[in-house]
């Protein structure tokens, strides 16, 4: 058996014959991993061994999903593909929920599931599962590898896939002989995949169009997704929109894509967007699209939606366009250099008008809360939150109503600092992300913002926190409740609320037993004192705020109404 | 309305199931599908009736496309194209009756393929128009068993080729 070797090795002229085990940890080196989430089973543990000696670390969580969350928040923290392993059957069935997240949002994972032997596929053997059946609506693209000859290849097109065009998960299934099994590691050659092509740069002539459009646009707005985070356009949408002069919303998982606190930022638009970004939007005379897909979310009722505007629609996925809305100008390409080409070929116009009404808004309807009881406020928590860190932190969520306050109330400047699943809203994601998030940024400040019910879902991951001494902390927003279903019961079935309030473990005491600072809180004048003291821990934190049980999010616009028609603005003004 | 749909598709596993779970988790009807290997033994080639209006059709198209190991997507709607189906029909016929039901066999182009004691085995190609026809023309008779294949279609200037790089 060959020792363990490294990527180096890969570039040698005499053909190495090696285990297949080691030709997945020397391929992955090659590519670039640095970190691995993952759990063992029987049928990985040839790749665990060798994965013992390899200049590679090694995070074990307490659940798959778990690992699943922990690599997409690495992924979504750095841009980088996250790995996760697990073994067959329920190693692989405990992925799924992690996948799907992924797959929602566009995050670059390569998941390696364990498979039993080629021989017994299909005999209902031992920890047996239909792994790439199970995953193949959740991933990108998934494969099962039977020849080990095939085994570097498909996990250098895995990582190609993964990471271009518009990402997604990856998932390669690889049974137990195909691990033992020896062969020659082949030297990475050119990946040739005839049925998958990215198309970069946008074509001329749309972006000569999208530049007119825009150029005669009197009420312009650019709506930001979190395709300009993937591509990493920050930069050029600032340039973009300050040269065309454009006001800029983001959707939900556009956050930070465009500094908030800049005066043309309009903040987040859609279901429990800004009244401000949402009246621009129906007012617009042109939209401009950027990495977004016009989800139901973003949209509301699709008639009534920027009827009065052009669209552009920016995307490296042609699926998207035109998916939902009708679609003026498609620009199909990489947000990052058509936003570049762009660029020159605007113009600055005035709009004085335009950004006059904007403000008004702005003005009239920021977003409030009504701060004046003697309860703890979520929103409250979270601003304090924001002044205390600067709005310099990392912000992971849970899903929920502490998920719209996070959004909301804390100012986000840089991308890649919310982490938040918003396609499949997947509750138990913000704890294992924050976790993922700081082993990728060891120095930055990672908050989970988390609600009692969504936290309960993966909180025995704080064990991980606790063994990897990650000074990650945890707001718990406790309102006892699934405080966003009881929301929809009180506005939507006459508050009746079935079935939505659980009995809490005390989470102070569970942070101290798993080993970790917890706190306490229920008055509203030790909330400060309580972050400043969760801030300057040095190891894992978690502070339980008792939030006030029945505060809502607002404004809201209802399941099926138009996007101008939101709720709770009445309350906003009786707040101002 | 329907359309047809020309994929062509690597010869890999698990290709047939990731279009017919995207055709199903999507909610796109599919009236018939039909694969096939092609003349290049890398690749075969899917033909696909789907029902729906532009817009859904073309989501289909692009959501095909999406799927790696499909290599290249052509709507045949508008095109001249020559789209087929192939019919076995198995018509019941006594001795007495088979005379008959050879003339509307040779009316219809049709080709009796198997005779047995009560019934015949009938082929038929051709448009999906002729082929219903033929099936009305055959209920009298009283129709024992049907298997169609599905539409297969190819333009007639120019079919898509794509040379796989080897
Ligand atoms: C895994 C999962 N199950 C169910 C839901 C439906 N759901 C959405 S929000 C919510 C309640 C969340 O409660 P909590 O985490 O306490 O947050 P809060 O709304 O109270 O801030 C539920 C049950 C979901 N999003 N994810
Ligand atoms: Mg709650």
């Amino acid at each position: 058996m060959s020792k363990n070797s490294t990527s180096g090795d890969s570039a040698a002229p005499q053909p190495i014959i090696k285990q297949g085990s080691q030709i997945i940890v020397d391929t992955l080196v090659e590519q670039g991993v640095e970190i691995i989430f993952g759990y063992l089973g029987g049928v990985v543990l040839p790749l665990f061994d060798k994965l013992y000696d390899a200049p590679i670390k090694f995070i074990i969580p307490r659940h798959e999903q778990g690992g699943c969350h922990m690599a997409d928040g690495y992924a979504r923290a750095t841009g980088k593909v996250g790995v996760v392993v697990a073994t067959s059957g329920p190693g692989a069935t405990n992925l799924v929920t992690g996948l799907a997240t992924a797959m929602m949002d566009s995050i670059p994972l390569v998941a390696i599931t364990g498979q039993v032997r080629t021989d017994l596929i299909g005999n209902d053997a031992f920890q047996e599962a239909d792994t790439t059946g199970i995953t193949r609506p959740v991933t990108k693209h998934n494969v099962i590898v039977k020849d080990v000859r095939d085994l570097a290849r498909t996990i250098r097109e895995a990582f190609y896939i993964a990471s271009s065009g518009r990402p997604g998960p990856v998932l390669i299934d690889i049974p137990v002989d195909m691990q033992i099994a020896e062969c020659v590691h082949e030297p990475p050659s050119h990946v040739k995949l005839p049925g998958y092509k990215v198309r970069t740069k946008g074509h001329a002539k749309q972006i000569a169009m999208a530049a007119a459009a825009i150029n005669v646009s009197k009420r312009p707005v650019v709506y930001a997704g979190g395709g300009v985070i993937i591509s990493n356009a920050s930069d050029e949408l600032r340039k973009f929109a300050e040269k065309a002069h454009l006001p800029v919303t983001t959707t939900f998982l556009g956050l930070g894509a465009y500094d908030q606190n800049r005066p043309e930022s309009l903040d987040m638009l859609g279901m429990h967007g800004s009244a401000y970004a949402n009246y621009a939007v129906q007012e617009s005379d042109l939209l401009i699209a950027v990495g977004s897909r016009f989800e139901d979310r973003v949209t509301g009722k699709l008639k009534t939606f920027a009827s009065k505007a052009k669209i552009i629609h920016i995307d490296i996925d042609p699926a998207s366009i035109s998916k939902n809305v009708h679609v003026h100008i498609p620009v199909v390409g990489d947000a990052k250099a058509i936003l570049s080409d762009l660029t020159k070929a605007v113009e600055y116009r005035d709009r004085t008008e335009w950004f006059d009404q904007i403000a008004t808004w702005k003005e009239k309807y920021p977003f409030r809360y009504d701060d004046k009881g003697a309860e703890i406020k979520p929103q409250y928590v979270i601003e304090e939150l924001c002044r205390l860190t600067k709005g310099e932190a990392l912000i992971a969520t849970g899903v929920g109503q502490h998920q719209m306050w996070a959004a909301q109330f804390y100012r986000y400047s840089h991308p890649r600092q919310f982490i938040s699943s918003g396609g499949l809203g997947t509750m138990g994601f913000g704890l294992p992300a924050a976790i993922g998030a700081q082993l990728a940024c060891p120095d930055a400040t990672v908050i989970d913002i988390d609600g009692d019910s969504s936290f309960n879902m993966t909180l025995t991951e704080l064990s991980t926190a606790v063994q990897y001494k990650l000074p990650i902390k945890i707001c718990l927003l406790n309102n006892g409740y699934m405080g966003m279903v009881r929301q929809w019961q009180e506005l939507f079935y006459g508050k009746r609320y079935s079935c939505s309030s659980l009995e809490n473990p005390d989470f102070a005491k569970l942070a101290d037993a798993f080993g970790a600072v917890g706190i306490s809180v229920d008055k509203k004048e030790d909330v400060a004192a309580a972050l400043e003291k969760m801030l300057a821990e040095t190891g894992p934190c978690l502070v339980d705020f008792k939030v006030a049980r029945e505060e809502n999010v607002w404004p809201m616009v209802a399941s099926g109404k138009s996007l101008h028609e939101m709720d709770g603005l009445d309350i906003f003004e009786s707040m101002a | 309305m329907k359309h047809i749909i020309s994929a062509l598709v690597q010869n890999k596993p698990g290709v047939l199931a990731h279009v017919a779970g995207m055709f199903a988790a999507r909610a796109f009807n599919i009236d018939s599908l039909a694969v096939g290997r092609t003349e290049d033994p890398e690749l075969s080639r899917m033909t696909i009736v789907v029902i729906g209006d532009d817009r859904v059709v073309e989501q289909v198209r692009k959501q095909l496309a999406k799927i790696i190991p499909v290599v290249k997507v052509q709507d045949f709607a508008g095109k001249d194209v020559v789209a087929h189906d192939l019919l076995l029909l198995s018509v019941a016929a006594t001795p007495e009756k088979r005379p008959e039901i050879v003339a509307v066999v040779e009316m219809f182009g049709a080709k009796v393929v198997d005779i047995g004691p009560k019934s015949v085995m009938v082929e038929i190609c051709g448009p999906e128009t002729k082929i219903e026809a033929f099936i009305d023309a055959c209920r009298p008779y009283g129709i024992k068993d049907v298997v169609r294949t599905g539409t297969v279609a190819m333009g007639r200037q120019a079919n898509i080729k794509v040379k796989i790089e080897k």
